[in-house]
């Protein structure tokens, strides 16, 4: 018998019994389905996670200002106020000592409110370079980015991200218009486009908003802002001195990457006598998502191979009973010549046509993930907002990724696992005595 | 039927058992179910053994039909001597020198008439290319021609001995096995039954036939009675 004929024979055995052989196939097919369902999962939230992290761009490396624990400073008087992080000097530094390092971007910020009129919105004020905008993929939608003219004459113009534009000017176009911080006036002579948050990057566990930020000239920051912050908290002033928050180096070659970050910490590590910054590097950062998200994998695969496991012994068990059911059928082919591999082979074939359909549908009901994940969401999100405001972004924002080879693997593997659990039944199949199966009721 | 006509001038012989028995153990204690059976099977021969349950006959049946080995003796069939067959090779020798008529039909239910008439076909090698067209010839033969692709839960008891018939020539075989054809029977469907039969073995087929009626042993041209695992007698019917 060639493989089709074998493949209808196993097909119109099963359907002697429908319902119990649907079951054995459903079992498979939740399997199959579990782990395309999952793998695409998890590759979704590790996709979220690698563009943000190459949004930070592979050939940068990004060295933040954080602030040093209170038990390290405690010893530099707290009368004078503290000073910390990263100084303008380190910035000379590293562009004139690391010959790799082909651009930096020194930047300062500070949370103040922006108000026009009498719209007030909370803002992050960023003191930068024009580099900025094309070192952190900003592209400007209308208007102009900041120019290195702008840095030289101190002036006060300003880059507004999209969604402070979008909030301070709800119907004017906000370009020539003024806006204030502090006490000085701004013009606006550019607006972000939209952007979504990149990787947390520097010890801080959210992702980096950009679409609330407030872009003037660092020297502009420099002269109408200053170093010196003073803050109010539990009722003492605190008062903070710091000139950098954050350089951003760019070298010119990936491979270049690693050594000169490790030049830049050990450059940091001379001049500064507390950790008060960390090198981030992003391209570590994506081989740690890379890591992750193997690990990811292979925990998702243990958890769906573990129902598929499941659906193989509900075939075993339904091939079990056939097996019993059909010990006439056997003795029957037995005495007409079937030697006992033919049998093995009828029977093998019949779990391959249930693993095999089950597979099949599973892998149909796989490429269900994408919608139905959307519907499950705008389901919590219409009928529980309270649920679904408690969530996390991650699973807002979660797109579902079909890993071509989940779908191959869950296939190969569903077949496998029928092989695999048939093997025992069609072997008491075909070690049945012919004599006592022809008499068997 | 593909060979309707067979010049036998000389009848071959097909099958030969000398000196078999069969010994099996029971509770600890050998029971001898065959004592030392021989008989020659020459083509043509049509042969129904009977005797009392218990007297061996099913146990040399099922010798005859290589379901089971001798404990003891030489069954020579198609020049192989069973006793020393693997269960593979004993699986090959029932496929090809052999067919099965069983008291019970033994058809497979899932499958239609043409399909339950093929099966012995799907265990020969090489495969026939024309085994459809063979069994639909066979299905009309044995006059079932209006029903070819009923299950047999569909036909009557004689109709499905028919078509049993049918599968046990469809591989053209030395021997026909008819294990208590009739003893599901009513008397017309019986007679019906014994009448293809006997057109078979007029065309030359070789029949051996267990049963435990008298009037359906009279149709066979020999009778061998056996008693207590041996033979006790053997009569030629001419008729």
């Amino acid at each position: 018998m060639n493989v089709i004929q074998q493949l209808k024979l196993g097909f119109r055995s099963l359907m002697l019994h429908k319902l119990r052989s649907a079951l054995a196939v459903l079992g498979i097919l939740i399997g199959v389905t579990a782990v395309i369902w999952l793998v695409a999962m998890g590759e979704g939230v590790s996709y979220q996670a690698q563009q943000q992290i190459k949004d930070l761009g592979a050939t940068s490396i990004i060295i933040r200002t954080i602030k040093p624990s209170e038990e390290a400073n405690s010893d530099s008087g707290s009368r004078s106020g503290i000073s910390y992080g990263l100084l303008r000097s380190d910035y000379d530094r590293i562009i004139t000592n690391i010959p790799t390092i082909s651009t930096a971007v020194p930047m300062r910020e500070i949370s103040r409110d922006v108000r026009r009129d009498e719209h007030v919105v909370p803002a992050q004020v960023i003191g930068c370079t024009p580099e900025y905008f094309s070192i952190n993929r900003l592209p400007v939608a209308r208007g102009r980015p900041l120019a290195a003219s702008d840095l030289r004459g101190l002036e006060n113009v300003t880059v507004l991200a999209h969604d402070v534009a979008e909030r301070l000017f709800p119907i004017q176009d906000p370009l020539g218009r003024a806006i204030q911080i502090g006490t000085e006036f701004y013009v606006v002579v550019g607006v972000a486009q939209d952007r979504t948050a990149a990787a947390a990057i520097g010890g801080s566990f959210s992702a980096r908003q950009y679409n609330r930020d407030v872009y003037i000239p660092l020297k502009t920051f420099q002269k109408r802002i200053g170093d010196r912050v003073i803050t109010v908290r539990g009722g003492s002033f605190q008062n903070e001195t710091i000139e950098l928050n954050q350089i951003t180096a760019v070298v010119d070659d990936v491979a270049s990457v690693d050594a000169s970050a490790d030049i830049i910490r050990a450059l940091l590590e001379r001049y500064h006598k507390t950790v008060d910054y960390a090198v981030v590097v992003p391209k570590e950062l994506l081989e740690q998502a890379e890591t992750m998200r193997m690990m990811f994998n292979v925990l998702l695969l243990l958890i769906a191979g573990i129902s598929l496991v499941v659906g193989g012994i509900g075939i075993m068990n339904i091939m079990l009973a056939t097996v019993t059911e059909r010990t006439r059928e056997i003795g029957i082919r037995r005495a007409l010549g079937a030697t006992k591999g033919e049998i093995i082979q009828q029977f093998l074939w019949e779990t391959v046509v249930l693993s095999g359909t089950g597979g099949l549908l599973g892998v149909a009901v796989g490429f269900l993930c994408g919608p139905t994940v959307q519907g499950v969401r705008l389901a919590i999100e219409n009928f529980m907002p309270d649920v679904w405001s408690t969530l996390p972004s991650t699973i807002h924002q979660l797109e579902p990724r079909l890993a071509p080879w989940s779908i191959i693997a869950a296939f190969c593997i569903s077949v496998g696992v029928g092989i695999v659990f048939g093997i025992y039944p069609a072997q008491r199949a075909a070690n049945m005595d012919p004599i006592e199966a022809l008499r068997h009721e | 039927m593909s060979k309707t006509k067979e010049e036998v001038p000389e009848p071959v012989c097909v099958a030969t058992v000398r000196d078999v028995t069969k010994v099996y153990r029971l509770g600890g204690q050998d029971v001898k179910a065959l004592a030392g059976v021989s008989l020659e099977l020459k083509q043509g021969d049509f042969v129904a053994i009977m005797g009392s349950s218990g007297s061996g006959k099913s146990t040399l049946l099922n010798l005859l039909g290589c379901l089971d080995r001798p404990t003891s003796g030489q069954y020579l069939l198609g020049g192989h001597d069973v006793a020393t067959l693997s269960d593979e090779d004993l699986s090959r020798v029932r496929g090809r020198y052999l067919g099965f008529v069983f008291q019970s039909y033994n058809l497979i239910q899932q499958l239609s008439v043409v399909e339950n008439i093929m099966v012995p076909l799907s265990y020969q090698i090489p495969v026939r290319p024309d085994g459809r067209e063979l069994s639909t010839k066979l299905a009309t033969l044995v006059g079932l021609a209006g029903r070819l692709d009923h299950r047999p839960s569909q036909l009557s008891g004689g109709q499905q001995q028919r078509v049993a018939i049918a599968r046990a020539l469809v591989n053209n075989p030395h021997v026909i096995l008819a294990d208590e054809p009739t003893g599901n029977l009513d008397t017309a469907t019986s007679n019906e039954i014994m009448d293809l039969l006997d057109v078979l073995n007029k065309t030359g087929r070789t029949i051996v036939m267990v049963t435990h009626e008298p009037d359906i042993a009279e149709r066979a041209k020999t009778v061998i009675t056996l008693r207590d695992g041996l033979i006790q007698s053997v009569e030629q019917n001419w008729s």
